[in-house]
């Protein structure tokens, strides 16, 4: 209880401090601040992306039934981080540059997500039993997660990119924003990350609950 | 008493032999697939007409071809021994590698029969020309290997699943796209007059997702394969 | 595969459970057989018999315990395992657009023995079929199928042998030669047998009752 309170305080505080602060990108003007939420989210869908990843693994390792359920929660949450990632990028597109959706290399990238989480759960509503589909899901889940590296590379090459890189954030992660923006931002990161948590432990609970309740 | 002699290679050839001589009686697959791309390639060519087409787009529509033909297809290989109820049979006395590589290069030799008649017959009748055939054929070859490493496993999930058809495009799409965009962009250039040297982003991205996903489905395949 | 005739072959069952979901078909199996012997796991239809027998050949994966197959000692790999086993089953199917022969030889060749092909040919003859070899599997009738799977489980001279419902689709004739395998089996290996027959309780050994 008491961390949500404290974690509700924090979102508050960052909410505010996003539209409070100067805007981050002086020529997109108060558009930017989407950053301060948009990034964030993408990066959660990424690492509940990896999580998937991970439990499929240790799945197919051990053959616990729980790792399955651990994987499809964070594939869920993914889902709907990426979802809102999507829509984030797409209205800042349209207010900046005009058109709702452009096939540059993030757009592109975030969208092979979508597909990828997409083709996981209807593989897993196609599958007979549920071993078959914990297992199934989780071979994809792995290799979808070692072709997608690959995306990085190839993406690139064939579009330009529309995504402003060098003003707010660098490309190699060299942070060249003003403290103020930089603490929001990872305020924000943080707080993302929090909700994450926080969400799959419920899942998780749920899904303990519900298999327990059919063993009844 | 028999003693052992055979190496993994030669079970794996064993196998091979098996399939492609089950496909030449049968010839389910091959049907199913050189129907489809010639099917696409002529109703594009009815509609195209005597447009020219640029390398871009002639590109894209020669791996589209590629791409779905063998969506319509590949997985034949798995799914009619699970519906046959022979997969048990298989399971009983060939290891999961043996499997995956016997059932991997089966559907290699299918792949490039397909592409045997349907690569010139895209050249004529859509009126393209090659102008770097070394570029060409490189990135042929290694986007067909590509896609077939990166693909038997798809199958193999597939036939174990229902809705099998559909399913196995939805499921291949995210992961081939990679190698489809390398390819594609290879084969442009290609056509473009470009030299291998200016293919050699494509063609090294194209062998590296060839190893990475060769290597991964060999980890995977027994999870997939062994109930 | 010459040193591991005549050596200690045991089948072991330590604790087998099986479940689909939240159905369980069998617990605790508990049983061990050592070099002859034989094994009949009877029960109503349903009860999980064939499953058993897929636990212990390896075709299906046991929810808790394990099936340790062993020779002198060590546990079998997947490849002595598939080389030391026989089983038929009703759901085994052989494939039909290749003749009794290619079906035999392929699977022999896949398994890594190198029978040779005259030898592959007298053991077809061996269940009734010499006629009938270069003929595609899907001419035949059930109960020819149910011969050639005999003829492909004593292929490389099983150590161990498994049976689910032995004379399936059998005739007279048949059914009389399935006596004589599993006679003959059980005088230099391991046999077991799933069945409802009442009368196929005369081979065993040892009795295991699933189901009520």
């Amino acid at each position: 209880m008491f961390w949500k309170m404290v974690f509700l305080i924090w979102m508050c505080a960052v909410i505010a401090a996003a539209f409070l602060l100067p805007a981050p990108q002086s020529q997109l003007g108060q558009v930017s601040r989407i950053f301060f939420f948009h990034v964030p989210v993408a990066w959660v869908a990424v690492l509940a992306f990896l999580l998937s990843f991970v439990f499929s693994i240790m799945y197919l390792r051990t053959r616990d039934s729980s790792y399955d359920a651990k994987a499809s929660a964070a594939s869920r949450l993914g889902l709907l981080f990426v979802i809102i990632a999507t829509i984030s990028g797409s209205i800042f597109a349209k207010s900046t540059w005009g058109s709702f959706w452009n096939w540059d290399p993030r757009e592109t990238s975030i969208f092979i997500l979508l597909l990828i989480y997409g083709a996981y759960f209807a593989l897993r509503s196609a599958a007979e039993s549920e071993e078959r589909r914990a297992a199934l899901s989780s071979a994809y889940a792995v290799m979808a997660f070692v072709a997608v590296p690959f995306l990085v590379f190839v993406v690139p090459r064939v579009y330009q990119s529309l995504h402003p890189t060098s003003s707010v954030v660098d490309v190699r992660f060299q942070m060249q924003m003003p403290p103020p923006i930089l603490i929001t931002f990872l305020a924000s990161l943080l707080g993302f990350t929090f909700l994450f948590l926080w969400m799959f432990g419920l899942e998780r609970r749920i899904s303990i609950i519900t298999a327990r309740q059919k063993e009844d | 008493m028999q003693t052992r002699t055979s190496t993994w290679a030669t079970k794996s050839a064993w196998l091979l032999v098996k399939e492609l001589k089950s496909e030449f009686r049968t010839r389910y697959a091959l049907n199913a697939v050189l129907m489809f791309a010639l099917t696409t390639l002529v109703v594009t060519s009815f509609s195209i007409g005597a447009f020219a087409l640029t390398p871009r787009i002639a590109s894209s529509l020669l791996w589209l071809v590629i791409f779905f033909s063998s969506m319509s297809g590949l997985a034949q290989v798995f799914i009619k021994e699970e519906e046959a109820g022979t997969a048990n049979l298989l399971r009983l006395v060939a290891g999961p590698d043996t499997v995956f590589l016997g059932k991997l290069l089966f559907n290699l030799a299918l792949l490039f029969m397909l592409e045997l008649i349907v690569v010139p017959l895209f050249m004529v009748w859509m009126n393209v020309s090659v102008l770097d055939l070394w570029l060409f054929l490189s990135v042929l070859l290694l986007g067909s290997l590509g896609l077939v490493c990166a693909t038997t496993i798809i199958a193999a999930i597939v036939s174990k699943a229902r809705a099998k058809g559909s399913l196995f495009a939805v499921l291949s799409f995210p992961i081939l796209l990679p190698l489809l965009i390398a390819s594609i962009d290879g084969t442009r250039l290609s056509m473009e007059g470009e030299p291998l040297s200016a293919g050699w982003g494509d063609v090294r991205l194209l062998l590296s997702y060839l190893v990475v996903m060769f290597v991964a489905s060999f980890l995977l395949f027994d999870s997939v394969w062994s109930e | 595969m010459a040193q591991l005739m005549g050596s200690m072959i045991s089948l072991e069952a330590k604790d087998l459970g099986k479940r689909f979901g939240r159905r369980r078909v069998f617990e605790g199996i508990r049983f061990r057989l050592e070099n002859k012997g034989s094994l009949v796991i009877s029960g109503r239809n349903g009860s999980g018999k064939t499953t058993l027998l897929r636990v212990l050949c390896g075709l299906a994966r046991p929810t808790e315990g394990r099936a340790i197959i062993s020779h002198s000692g060590k546990e079998l790999t997947p490849e002595q395992r598939r080389n030391l086993l026989g089983l038929v089953m009703p759901d085994l199917e052989f494939y039909g657009e290749l003749t009794a022969m290619e079906n035999l030889l392929f699977l022999s060749r896949v398994r890594g023995s190198n029978l040779t092909r005259e030898t592959i040919r007298e053991r077809i003859g061996w269940m009734g079929l010499k006629d009938r070899d270069d003929d595609l599997v899907f001419s035949f009738s059930s109960g020819m199928r149910q011969r050639l799977k005999y003829a492909f489980a004593l292929l490389n001279d099983p150590r161990v042998l498994l049976l689910d419902e032995p004379a399936a689709n059998l005739d007279q004739e048949g059914a009389a030669l399935v006596h004589q395998v599993i006679d003959s089996q059980k005088a230099k290996g391991i046999v077991v047998i799933a069945t409802n027959e009442q009368s196929d309780l005369r081979y065993a050994d040892q009795n295991i009752h699933l189901g009520d």
